[in-house]
């Protein structure tokens, strides 16, 4: 019995406090410049000074055959009451409806850290992202302007997230993209902080502060072109080319349960 | 974290990482109690893991299951095998039995049964489970209808309530027919539970997860039905599994008027007055309720007094009846009635719920009523009468053929209104045959059917045939 207890003491030992736990980063400081708490009453749109919409179908549902059509609805896209924003999306029949919110024209910025602290939705065919769009989008279009995804997952994979950058001759199914899951537990049970760390140099991927990937600008194959400022989206896409079809075991409605999403600038 | 100012410093985690072994990883030996009952996680790795049995369900092939050496998950040494016979197999009719052990396990460290199965074809496993143990089987789970086909495939079966599982004896149970009445194979390997955190969203339900009003009597008791719990699986679907009642704290919200048992079994003892049955597991409160609005004593229907010898009964607990076919012909497309008779106190009484129309069937052998003058049965409505709602008693002759159609059928409608219906009080309708001109012979009487419903509650007594000279 000693001997077994021992064990298993050892075990925790070993399982808890690993090394890879703690990473040695390079300091910084960070000063918070723009900041949603999310902290109005239940059922309020977002702050329309902060955020505005993308509605409908898109061109081919967002460039990616997506099934929903996005709102400015209430009823999928409201506070809670309870310090957090609400995505959600809601399947009627073989329709769907669901929101898709973004800071462009509001705010934009280069370099800094982006953070979002949320709980995603699940589920075959649910496609959460918070992620950014160079703002020039509209002057040198789609992949010139530039993708960072801070964070998407694909519903059929609870515990799995990607971290990615679309650009010129490295885009869709070509992005540089890294995944991070988790190793017994899943996104959409408790909330989790997704950030991007961006300077000149380079772009890092954070999970719970866990540092996984890394894409300096000499890892692009193409041009880098992150050097202008961009501006944020938070959405919840269903069905489409990077995650399929929802299947009929898949749970509707499904809720992006988001309790912040915060904007730093590095200061010397 | 500051909202103002997010700062890292590096000697922070320095020092996390010195206090964190302090803190999180010693553990003091008092907390360490021996377990009750073993908790080995495994069934059936490579072999039958300690202490475990099978024996064949009574009626199945007992030599459909069987240990194998050649088809197994990952090259592993050994799957179970399970031949599922033909149709009129000599030897049974279906594969099926179950893993037990003769100690209990304490399961309470795991959410998730788990294994790897596939088939020689795409089938579907009538049931698959644990928690049977041969004897009272209080925890059963079980996934029907479990999907399999020639490839390997990671399958889950979720732990309502892990805590309740601490002297556990069903391992494993299965029960498959043939499939197009022709038999298959199928393998079964790496049992094993598991504690998964990428297994999550428990739902619960009751009564399907609808929340029921039913009125009801001192003395009436039903079980809650429907029950079922869902869990979101690792590659985001939902797997829906049977679970026993027991699995459920059941709550009344005033025992007074309706109490109910740990198995799901509700009693009303008192009333007037309403209690909501809920239930929950593990906290977890369950969709889905059922309110009783108990009217208080049964009133009971006017006993019958006529002389058994004038009277042919078809339900009465006051005469032996006829033979009856059924009391409810679950006659489709268009009918909802559904039946959930009910005794009080030794009377019997039939209950049709959502009822639209109901056919009682008296056929083998018909009744000849040529010694009858009158139909009589009582009927109660516990809701109230709506404006225009109607009850049709139509009485149907089989004719000289004796079966149904032939082109020599007849019949008699008769349409009650208000005032004559009344809610909350026994109604005794007579009609003499004399007034039923449509019906012709009543030689061959086969069929009682009832019209007019609205979807709500008519309970139903004494229908019998009576001479009244």
């Amino acid at each position: 019995m000693n001997a077994k207890i021992l064990f298993v003491a050892l075990l925790i030992t070993l399982m808890g406090c690993k090394a890879d736990d703690f990473q040695k980063l390079e300091p910084r400081n960070w000063q918070l410049v723009w900041s949603d708490e999310f902290n109005g009453a239940a059922g309020e749109l977002p702050d329309a000074a902060k955020w505005t919409y993308d509605l409908g179908t898109g061109q081919d549902g967002w460039g990616n055959q997506e099934l929903q059509s996005y709102t400015n609805s209430p009823n999928n896209v409201s506070m809670d009451g309870d310090g957090n924003l609400v995505l959600t999306a809601i399947r009627s029949g073989n329709s769907f409806t669901s929101a898709r919110i973004k800071t462009q024209g509001l705010f934009e910025q280069a370099y800094g850290r982006f953070e979002a602290r949320l709980k995603t939705p699940y589920g075959p065919g649910l496609w959460p992202a918070f992620w950014l769009l160079g703002s020039n989008i509209d002057a040198v279009s789609w992949p010139q302007c530039g993708e960072i995804d801070v964070m998407e997952l694909r519903g059929q994979e609870p515990n799995a997230i990607a971290g990615s950058i679309h650009g010129p001759g490295y885009s869709g199914g070509n992005a540089i993209s890294k995944k991070y899951a988790l190793p017994n537990n899943r996104f959409d049970t408790e909330f989790h902080v997704f950030a991007i760390e961006w300077d000149e140099n380079k772009i890092d991927f954070f999970v719970d502060d866990f540092l996984y990937q890394r894409i300096e600008r000499g890892d692009v194959n193409g041009e880098w072109v992150y050097d202008h400022p961009f501006f944020m989206i938070l959405n919840v896409a269903v069905g489409g080319n990077y995650v399929g079809f929802p299947t009929a075991l898949t749970p509707f409605p499904q809720k992006m349960t988001i309790d912040y999403v915060r904007v730093y600038q590095a200061v010397n | 974290m500051s909202a103002n100012t997010f700062i890292r410093f590096t000697q922070y985690f320095l020092l996390l990482a010195l206090l964190f072994p302090a803190l999180s990883c010693e553990r003091d030996e008092a907390e360490l109690q021996p377990a009750t009952y073993p908790t080995d996680p495994e069934v059936f790795i490579d072999g039958f893991s300690a202490g475990l049995n099978y024996a064949a369900f009574g009626g199945s092939v007992p030599t459909a299951f069987d240990v194998d050496n050649e088809v197994t998950y990952n090259n592993s040494l050994a799957s179970m095998k399970f031949e599922v016979p033909d149709v009129n197999d000599s030897r049974g009719a279906y594969a099926g039995g179950a893993f037990f052990t003769e100690v209990g396990r304490d399961l309470s460290g795991y959410n998730v049964l788990t294994f790897w199965a596939k088939a020689t074809q795409a089938a579907n496993i009538d049931v698959v489970g644990f928690g049977n143990d041969l004897g009272a089987s209080t925890y059963q789970v079980s996934i029907t209808g479990l999907a399999v086909n020639t490839n390997w495939k990671k399958y889950y079966i979720p732990l309502p309530d892990p805590a309740k599982l601490t002297n556990e004896r069903g391992m494993f149970y299965y029960s498959e027919g043939p499939e197009n009445e022709r038999g298959y194979t199928f393998w079964i390997d790496e049992v094993k539970f598991e504690k998964l955190g990428t297994v999550a969203h428990p739902q619960h339900a009751i009564l399907f997860g609808q929340d029921v009003v039913e009125t009801s009597f001192v003395g009436v008791s039903r079980t809650i039905s429907g029950v079922s719990s869902s869990f979101n699986l690792p590659d985001g679907s939902n797997q829906t599994v049977g679970i026993s009642p027991s699995y459920f704290e059941f709550t009344s919200s005033n025992p007074s008027i309706a109490t109910v048992s740990a198995n799901g079994l509700v009693s009303v003892v008192g009333g007037p007055g309403t209690a909501v049955i809920t239930a929950t597991i593990g906290g977890n409160q369950a969709a889905g309720s059922l309110t009783i609005e108990s009217i208080g004593n049964f009133q009971r229907a006017p006993v019958p007094t006529r002389d058994p010898s004038k009277v042919i009964s078809i339900f009465s607990d006051a005469y032996t009846n006829v033979p009856v076919n059924y009391y409810n012909g679950y006659w489709q497309p268009w009918q909802t009635t559904v039946s959930n008779d009910f005794s009080v106190q030794g009377d019997n009484v039939l209950k049709y719920e959502i009822f639209n129309f109901v056919g009682i069937e008296f056929s083998s052998p018909t009744v000849n009523a040529t010694g009858m003058t009158h139909f009589h049965m009582n009927a109660f409505f516990p809701d109230p009468i709506a404006p225009g709602r109607e009850l049709r008693v139509i009485i149907v002759n089989f004719g000289p053929d004796g079966a149904f159609g032939g082109g020599d059928d007849t019949r008699h409608s008769t349409t009650f209104t208000a005032p004559t219906l009344v809610s909350q009080q026994w109604l005794s309708i007579n009609i003499p045959f004399a007034n039923m001109p449509n019906l012709g012979s009543r030689s061959n009487l086969a069929q009682i059917i009832l019209e007019g419903g609205d979807g709500s509650v008519l309970y139903v007594d004494n229908v019998y045939f009576y001479n009244n000279q």
